[in-house]
């Protein structure tokens, strides 16, 4: 799966989980750059996206994840 | 396993579903409809959010309910689940959650947000953590029982604190069982081993709650169900405080909307079966009574036998069951009567329709019969396409989605959870029976023709008396179930009852009535109060009365005695109010009839009162027997 693929797929279950269709999110997106998104919702969306690539992130990195390419680096990682 | 509610359809496209919903002017109605979708974590977090964008209030058939969640780990996950739980009920959940841990302080600060809320339902989720943390691994039996009764004592004071404040219903989780075994197998020897700890704590909070009155909520027992890494996980313990992974969130919001609908009367109360491939293997018409696939000897024909096994059983504890089937009606009722294996009795069934029309008409049908609302059924077929044309056509009955293989076919059921009880009475007891002896009543009708020769012949006695506290728990149950003969709706908690019977100046009165075919039970229960500005003014707080009854004239004689009861205290008048909603419009003209006059109606009721210098005892065909004053 290419970065984009992920990326697509991200977009679309965070569109999903805020119900908001203008959210565009690229590599470099942090949280607080997505207006709703807060801890509740960060927490909301690590598990939809566990749920979706059959993954299960380590509670340390969920903690550290800086943006949106680093979540997407991981995922990459436990897919291989 | 991921906990799942398998038995709610898949959405064909939820996505584009609740966008056009959203775009819907009956989008309320339509995010209902949607919350009868199977929906995963995401989904339900989704509709959630769109019913926040709601600006209007629910309209009709919406009721409001108010509960707060005192916990000490994070919940705030669970309360989207709730109120989509909730919208699939049609009821809207307000939910109130404290400041993590904090619930102690707000339970007893007059002033804190909990209190200006005030609470219909307070759930109390409490982790086993603090208990355990109690007990040394080498604790003795008499320390580990004393370490446990201090806990259960501190949550029967939570109870009576959230009682007393709120007059609310108490829910209390039970523990789930987050240990891991630290002796192996042995740990279930070890008294002060933590698995054991968790058992034992489940046991003496079961035994609390019987003897408080507070319903639990079973997540240990659902946690079992799906297996502990479905509803835990330390991960989302660690990083967030969930008890409860968000992945459970919402069967878990599912069952709490299960108790509180239960709470409301709004649990189902008949299950109706199609007879072909459902409660027996094969085609009755085509297969005859011989080529039936049922009972011992076949696996297929012990999953059938399973399945009615079940359906007793909840027949046992008051559920009603009836049949909808495509057949030739002797037929059906042939195979009941006759073949050897069938568990099921033609008199356990208390509506039998078998015929060739419409299974949406035929439902209705049953759903008159009986007396009920249509979305008080269960319907269960295994025909995907009889289930599709149901849920289309009446979507307030409940249609499970069943598994492919009759094998389960009764977890299915089970998991749904459509007959969450609040108590088990001595009246649920009988009630099959009773639908059985209504039936015979019917038969009775038909013969004499005549209502006043047929009420004549029913030998027909009253036994009534303010509420006592053996009866408490029916009376309470009286009021919240009853949806039809129910004059304002007001629910009360067995708490308000007490208080009610209690009270000096309040008459309370419930009735049984008797007749040749037996005894039909507690069914009618009135609270009057006198006004305070005006004593000699009694005010029907509510009166309902059970279906069963109806058109007996049995509401004539309930009036005769509740006018004497009010006249001994001095009574002048009796005022009431009747207010409607989509179910008790068969006491429209209820007070009319009994001779009351209109007042100017509030808004959404209308006000009657009734001349007591004036009023006539009314002739009916009921003796009084047995006085309880």
């Amino acid at each position: 799966m290419t970065d984009q693929e992920i990326l697509s797929a991200f977009t679309k279950i965070l569109r999903d989980l805020l119900l908001d269709d203008s959210i565009v999110l690229s590599m470099e997106t942090r949280r607080q750059d997505v207006p709703n998104w807060d801890s509740f919702n960060y927490i909301n969306f690590i598990v939809a996206v566990e749920i979706k690539f059959g993954v299960k992130f380590k509670v340390a990195d969920i903690e550290s994840f800086e943006s949106v390419g680093a979540i997407i680096a991981e995922t990459k990682a436990l897919l291989r | 396993m991921r906990p799942m509610m398998s038995w709610l359809p898949v959405a064909p496209d939820f996505r584009a579903e609740l966008r056009t919903a959203l775009e819907s002017p009956d989008c309320l109605e339509r995010l209902a409809s949607l919350a009868q979708y199977r929906l995963d974590h995401l989904e339900t977090l989704q509709l959630d959010r769109a019913m926040s964008r709601l600006t209007l209030k629910p309209g009709p058939g919406f009721t409001i309910v108010r509960l707060a969640i005192l916990a000490s780990s994070t919940v705030d996950h669970l309360s989207p689940a709730i109120r989509v739980a909730g919208l699939r009920r049609r009821l809207m959940i307000e939910v109130h959650i404290g400041p993590y841990g904090q619930y102690r302080q707000d339970l007893l600060d007059p002033a804190s947000i909990l209190h200006q809320f005030a609470p219909q339902f307070v759930l109390f989720s409490i982790t086993a953590r603090n208990t355990l943390a109690g007990v040394p691994l080498a604790a003795t039996t008499a320390e580990v029982d004393e370490t446990i009764a201090r806990s259960i004592d501190e949550l029967r004071l939570l109870w009576r604190q959230a009682r007393e404040s709120f007059n609310a219903a108490i829910i209390q989780q039970t523990f789930l069982n987050i240990t891991e075994p630290v002796f192996g197998s042995y740990d279930r020897l070890v008294p002060g081993s933590p698995a054991r700890v968790i058992t034992q704590l489940n046991d003496q909070l079961s035994k609390a709650a019987a003897q408080d009155s507070v319903l639990l909520l079973d997540i240990a027992r659902a946690s079992e169900r799906d297996g502990i890494d479905g509803w835990f996980d330390t991960g989302s313990w660690l990083h967030g405080k969930l008890e409860v992974t968000p992945e459970a969130a919402p069967l878990c919001g599912d069952m709490i909307a299960r108790v509180v609908a239960a709470q409301r009367g709004l649990s189902k109360k008949c299950l109706v079966f199609d007879l072909d491939n459902t409660l027996w293997g094969g085609v009755i018409g085509d297969d005859g009574l011989e080529g039936l696939v049922l009972g011992e000897g076949s696996a297929a024909g012990e999953a059938h036998l399973a399945l009615q096994r079940y359906a007793k059983q909840l027949k046992e504890r008051g559920v009603i069951l009836a049949i909808c089937s495509k057949n030739d009606s002797a037929i059906a009722e042939a195979a009941f009567n006759e073949h050897p294996e069938m568990l099921l009795k033609r008199s356990d069934i208390s509506a039998f329709v078998a015929n060739w029309n419409d299974k949406a008409e035929n439902l209705k049908a049953i759903a008159a019969r009986l007396n009920i609302g249509l979305d008080s059924l269960v319907f269960v077929d295994d025909n995907p396409a009889e289930r599709a044309r149901i849920r289309q056509s009446l979507p307030m009955v409940a249609v499970p989605e069943l598994p492919r293989d009759i094998a389960h076919y009764v977890r299915c059921l089970a998991d749904a959870g459509y007959f969450e009880a609040v108590a088990f009475t001595s009246e649920d007891r009988q009630r099959a029976d009773q639908y059985a002896a209504n039936a015979e009543r019917e038969a009775l009708f038909e013969l004499s023709g005549n209502l006043d020769d047929f009420l004549r012949s029913l030998q027909m006695s009253v036994v009534f008396g303010k509420f006592t506290p053996v009866d408490l728990a029916r009376v309470t149950q009286l009021f919240n179930k009853t949806n039809q003969f129910n004059t304002t709706t007001k629910r009360y908690t067995a708490e308000e009852i007490a208080d009610f019977a209690a009270a000096r100046q309040t008459v309370t009165l419930q009735f049984r009535l008797l007749d040749k075919f037996g005894d039909n039970g507690l069914v009618s229960a009135m609270i009057l109060r006198p006004d305070p500005k005006q004593p000699e003014v009694f005010e029907i707080d509510n009166w309902v009365m059970s279906c069963r009854v109806f058109g007996r004239q049995f509401e004539f004689e309930a009036m005769n005695i509740a006018v004497e009861l009010v006249r001994q205290r001095g009574g002048k008048a009796i005022r009431a109010d009747y207010i409607p909603t989509p179910k008790n419009g068969v006491i429209a003209e209820l007070y009319p009839s009994l001779g009351f006059f209109s007042l100017n109606g509030k808004t959404g009721c209308t006000c009657w009162i009734l001349d007591l210098t004036k009023y006539v005892i009314r002739s009916t065909h009921i003796s009084r027997s047995g006085d309880a004053r």
